[in-house]
């Protein structure tokens, strides 16, 4: 292991019972985040999408970004000095201890919508994940290296459905141009750089989120222009927030709805 | 009660108002297994198009890694021998053993046969 960890053991807690995760910690608990958050969002699906078929493919996406997140929080535990596991993570932290992004907490809106969010999401983390898949935290990258794959493959399902959703009727281009103008405000805070400052101080991350945000936007443009759409303005509102455990309205009860189980059952196991 | 619902599949794109209930075209998927040497029909599925319908295959029939390789068809582009037509069909063949290569005398020497 060449990971740089620092000799934390115990994690200073402020008075709202927030771990400050030292280190680059803070950045990969912030990627596990998004993962899980945006798999609870995406199961969300299941029984509700337009098919069947769409059941599925929406519930192996969900799979493949809670495999990521499970991946991940275990080694969040590492870096961290507290040895949490995967459960306590994602089951036993409260909403200002979560440090992902608006954009996979929001409320499931329209398919038009989902799309708009998977094809941002997805396109981000292609790039994203190519970062890390080279950077110095042998775990962090092993687990990005096999999730390219995966990932390649959501970004490709967004772009289907944009294309055909933005090319298709005019009932269909009116609401996916609509889709892709709710996403826009919440862009910006995959690109924030501050929350993965000491990650790429330590080389975890090869280099800050900002640099991949052009390769990113020419992916989603070439997708928008196929589709016959066109790319939002730049919003007046962004969301920002996400990464210091600041979140949006739909966040407690997405929390309320995936920890009330293993919360009401401490421990317990089947 | 059904004249104000307009909500249709959100993401369906072929429906349009004027045939509502108008689904997706079914489509058979053939599977080629990792050592298996053609395609095998798995089942069949629901798609807009081939492009999607080739992911839904993807989706659907091999997720514990059954195939490296994956056809479709439009299940109205496979045209079907007839239940009804079965006896005249494929009886003829079931009293012709000289069809099967069973009355040669194999040698003893000669091997991979």
């Amino acid at each position: 292991m060449t990971t740089p960890t620092d000799p934390v053991t115990d994690p200073a807690t402020d008075d709202a019972g927030v771990a400050r995760e030292a280190g680059s910690a803070a950045y990969v608990l912030a990627l596990a985040d998004d993962a899980l958050v945006y798999a609870q969002r995406l199961g969300e699906w299941m029984t509700n999408a337009p098919q069947i078929e769409e059941d599925m493919a929406l519930g192996n996406i969900a799979l493949d970004l809670l495999g990521q997140a499970r991946a991940l929080y275990p080694h969040v535990g590492v870096l961290d000095g507290t040895g949490r596991g995967e459960d306590d993570y994602a089951m036993l932290r409260d909403e200002r201890a979560f440090r992902n992004v608006h954009l996979v907490e929001q409320e499931r809106g329209d398919f038009g919508q989902e799309m708009a969010r998977l094809l941002w999401f997805s396109a981000w983390q292609c790039e994203l994940h190519g970062r890390l898949a080279a950077g110095s935290d042998e775990v962090l990258a092993g687990v990005a290296g096999k999730s390219l794959k995966e990932v390649r493959y959501h970004l490709d399902h967004a772009r289907q459905w944009v294309v055909r959703l933005g090319d298709g009727t005019a009932e269909s281009h009116r609401r996916m141009q609509a889709a892709l103008e709710w996403a826009a405000p919440y862009v910006d805070e995959l690109f924030d750089d501050e929350p993965a400052a000491a990650a790429v101080a330590a080389g975890v991350l090869t280099a800050p989120p900002s640099s991949v945000r052009p390769s990113v936007e020419r992916a989603v443009e070439e997708v928008v222009a196929t589709a016959t759409l066109t790319m939002p303005e730049t919003p007046r509102w962004r969301s920002r927030g996400g990464r210091d455990g600041i979140h949006s309205r739909p966040m407690g009860s997405l929390l309320a709805e995936m920890q009330h189980i293993a919360r009401s059952h401490p421990g317990a196991t089947w | 009660m059904s004249g104000d619902t307009t909500t249709t599949g959100a993401g369906a794109p072929a429906a349009s108002p004027d045939t509502p209930e108008r689904s997706w075209p079914l489509w058979e998927v053939f599977v080629r297994g990792k050592r298996g040497l053609s395609h095998v029909h798995v089942g069949s599925l629901h798609a807009p198009d081939a492009e999607m319908a080739l992911r839904n295959g993807r989706d659907l029939y091999t997720r514990r890694q059954e195939g490296v390789s994956i056809w479709v068809v439009r299940a109205d582009d496979i045209t079907a021998s007839s239940p009804d037509e079965k006896d005249s069909f494929f009886d003829p063949a079931a009293d012709k053993i000289y069809r099967h290569p069973t009355f040669y005398d194999v040698p003893e020497d000669v091997e991979y046969l």
